[in-house]
């Protein structure tokens, strides 16, 4: 863990008591079986809200804490342990976008908002399956925007979108000229087609041609922050099944080929800690350095390659119960692959580090 | 990381200690030396040395500042550890290496400065300061490798000395040291707790070394000898008995050294030199797709570990947390030199003679020697069941 603010540590407190209190794992069993659209319980997320939550990464002058990522990532990680379902991570993305590229008028209008958490906005990039933000078609002309969005994480929430179209950032509230249509995926969350014809485009004209690389290195840092506290409760879940669970007259924590499976995974886990933390404390450091985009890669191709492996592990090593949809492993299992394919998987990732690195 | 919380000096006063730092190198830094790598220089032989090195050595010797944080009383720097990054700085922007190295450095003199007695510590520390005193490190024997408290080289209790007699193997440096730290058994009825942790002069009668010849090539280890050595008790580390917990103590330094946390960037570029040899695409890439993805993922993992190398630093340095540094330094190591030799093809092949570079021979000599970090200084698989004991809890068998 990094050397933390005395603040800092009170608000990680705050989170891990709010999420074992108010938002264990089994509030997510029921929002899951509930079935939603939107994919989380509005009133739990005004809750957030209330907490402040909502306005981490945003400036004071905008109704914000200003109180930056690594405090963010603290929260969300907190969050993502008993997989608490919320679009905190997509409006904190979404308005970073906005304050990096937008006009004073433009950050006056919605930042406030999004920090009471009234309003929900997302970050519409990729228009297939997988992440690739070179392959942009979505157009604006005359301030009215064509184009598809697949897989919009919070879409069917969101109020505004930050759309990616081929010449820049757009803001696009949802209303006449946008359809979206629900996905219904295995994480049951909210990832939703968009269907922009025509509707009204607000060009986020700052923040230079790299804005874009930018906002995407948020998204990757953070969301790698959510898959670093999900790898650490199936890590110590799984732990803790080992040390009571009885076979042939023994606990299975006793057995050394699972204990050595376990140190290699808690090695992995604590190698990503550092690699996380790295790229939050990036972007509180060094918002416009140039190495962003490599710490960026590396946090969230560690994250990919630590979480994948964590949450096949937590399956296996509980055995048959973890196959079942009474235990919670699948929960993780289910989420980790959306996040995994989110703003490049591993080897998209690995390939931006070399271009970058000009290799 | 580093911007959270870290109680440090002004910066005003950082950057006067840059100016002095500065000056002081550009008087006392021979040129010749430029670039070179010093850092195992203490572990050379005799012909390696030249007058410029020797100049560097009791430069930085008398100055303190091969050793920066530790105290001036015993011959330390006594430099907080922001005054020794910046020193660290100002060392790497002249080209110059730390002289200042070796097992008394990395781990006998920190293990001394927590146990030692007082009149123990200004016998041995200053001299490690200065880099006059080769140490050598007598812990493994023929049957106590990994399971090391099964040593048997026994101190009979003489009064005021104990006579050593026995063998001790992997003594790194060896052939060149002038003591040695070493683990005996002073009681026989007890595995751990018969331990003690005694200082032996390898001039001594009855000290007898030989080399080991390695895959290498190399002659890095020796065995050790000890027939009928007497050693004064004033020679002993700590109470009779002790010498388990100082010696785990100085393997956490040694683990924390062997992991290279500050190594992992140093050296050729694996990337440029793929380009070299295998050719470019249209976009300049490394024209091989999987060889290009390896290195990214070696470079990737390897700016992952500096990073968890200064978290760990910075929580509290040795620790438990040193074997998953050591598990995970070794293994990026050994990658980066079968990536290495991989890249150069059969030209990385090379043993001696015509038709390679010095480089090249050096990429094979290091590949086969690299293969013995995870091996010694507890092997990858003895750190392993350290972090599944001690750090998760788990239970030994029954």
């Amino acid at each position: 863990m990094a050397k933390l603010s005395e603040e800092q540590e009170m608000l990680r407190d705050m989170a891990q008591n709010w999420v074992r209190g108010e938002s264990p794992i089994g509030a997510w069993r029921k929002q899951r079986d509930a079935d939603t659209a939107a994919g989380y319980d509005s009133a739990v997320y005004g809750e957030m809200a209330a907490m402040g939550w909502t306005g981490i990464t945003i400036a004071e002058a905008h109704g914000g804490s200003d109180f930056g990522w690594m405090s963010l990532g603290l929260v969300v990680e907190e969050c993502a342990k008993t997989l608490t379902a919320s679009p905190l991570v997509a409006c904190a993305i979404a308005a970073r976008a906005i304050s990096l590229g937008g006009s004073d008028e433009q950050q006056a209008k919605y930042l406030p908002a999004i920090a009471s958490g009234e309003l929900v906005a997302a970050l519409a990039v990729d228009e297939g399956p997988r992440h690739d933000p070179a392959a942009i078609t979505t157009k604006v002309t005359g301030g009215k925007i064509t184009g598809t969005k697949a897989f919009v994480a919070e879409g069917d929430s969101a109020g505004l979108f930050v759309v990616a179209a081929a010449d820049g950032l757009y803001l696009v509230e949802n209303g006449a000229g946008v359809t979206k249509s629900r996905r219904q995926m295995v994480d049951h969350r909210s990832h939703a087609e968009l269907c922009f014809d025509g509707a009204a485009a607000d060009k986020l004209a700052g923040g230079g041609d790299g804005l874009l690389d930018r906002v995407l290195d948020h998204a990757r840092i953070l969301t790698a922050a959510e898959m670093l506290g999900m790898s650490q409760q199936a890590f110590d879940q799984t732990l803790e099944y080992l040390k009571q669970r009885v076979q042939f007259d023994r606990i299975l924590a006793s057995f050394q080929a699972l204990q050595h499976r376990m140190a290699d995974l808690f090695g992995d886990i604590e190698l990503t800690r550092s690699a996380v933390e790295a790229g939050l404390s990036a972007l509180d450091s060094m918002g416009d350095n140039g190495d962003l985009g490599q710490i960026a890669a590396i946090a969230k191709a560690r994250a990919n390659d630590c979480l994948h492996r964590m949450s096949r592990e937590m399956v296996q090593l509980h055995g048959g119960i973890g196959m079942t949809d009474e235990f919670d492993a699948g929960f993780y299992l289910k989420r980790a692959r959306p996040l995994e394919a989110a703003w490049g998987n591993s080897s998209f990732l690995r390939d931006r580090f070399a271009r970058l690195g000009g290799y | 990381m580093a911007s959270l919380a870290e109680p440090s000096p002004s910066a005003e006063a950082l950057d006067a200690f840059r100016v002095e730092a500065r000056d002081w190198i550009a008087a006392h830094f021979p040129p010749a030396l430029k670039g070179v790598d010093l850092s195992r220089s203490a572990l050379e032989g005799p012909s390696d040395k030249s007058a410029e090195k020797e100049a560097w050595r009791i430069a930085m010797g008398e100055k303190g500042w091969g050793t920066p944080t530790w105290p001036q009383r015993y011959g330390g720097g006594g430099l907080s550890d922001a005054e020794a990054r910046v020193l660290q700085q100002e060392l790497a922007r002249a080209g110059a290496s730390n002289p200042i190295g070796g097992m008394g450095v990395m781990m006998f003199g920190p293990t001394l400065l927590e146990f030692g007695s007082e009149e123990q510590k200004l016998e041995h520390i200053p001299r490690i300061c200065r880099a006059e005193v080769r140490w050598c490190q007598g812990y493994s024997e023929p049957n106590a490798g990994s399971d090391l408290a099964n040593l048997q080289c026994f101190a009979e209790d003489k009064g005021d000395h104990y006579i050593v007699n026995g063998q001790k193997t992997w003594t790194s440096g060896g052939q060149w040291a002038d003591k040695c730290f070493a683990l005996v058994r002073t009681d026989k009825s007890k595995k751990q707790g018969g331990i003690s942790f005694l200082l032996i002069d390898m001039d001594a009668p009855g000290v007898e070394v030989k080399p080991i010849k390695m895959i290498s090539g190399l002659s890095p280890f020796c065995e050790t000898f000890f027939t009928n050595v007497a050693v004064p008790k004033t020679n002993r580390v700590g109470d009779e008995g002790q010498g388990w917990t100082i010696g785990k103590r100085l393997l956490q330094h040694e683990r924390t050294n062997i992991s290279g946390g500050n190594r992992m960037g140093g050296g050729v570029s694996l990337s440029e030199l793929a380009k070299a040899c295998v050719g470019t695409d249209a976009e300049g890439r490394i024209a091989d797709g999987e060889l290009r993805a390896r290195i990214a993922k070696l470079e990737m993992d390897g700016r992952t570990f500096a990073a968890t190398a200064m978290r760990v630093a910075q929580e509290g340095g040795v620790s438990v947390a040193s074997s998953i540094l050591k598990i995970n330094g070794t293994k990026l190591m050994q990658e980066r030199s079968e990536l290495l030799i991989d890249i150069l093809g059969m030209q990385g092949l090379g043993w001696e003679g015509e038709g390679f570079t010095e480089e090249q021979i050096e990429a094979v000599r290091v590949w086969l020697f690299g293969k013995a970090t995870t091996i010694y200084g507890g092997s990858t698989e003895i750190q392993t069941n350290i972090v599944a004991k001690r750090i998760l809890g788990m239970p030994d068998m029954g």
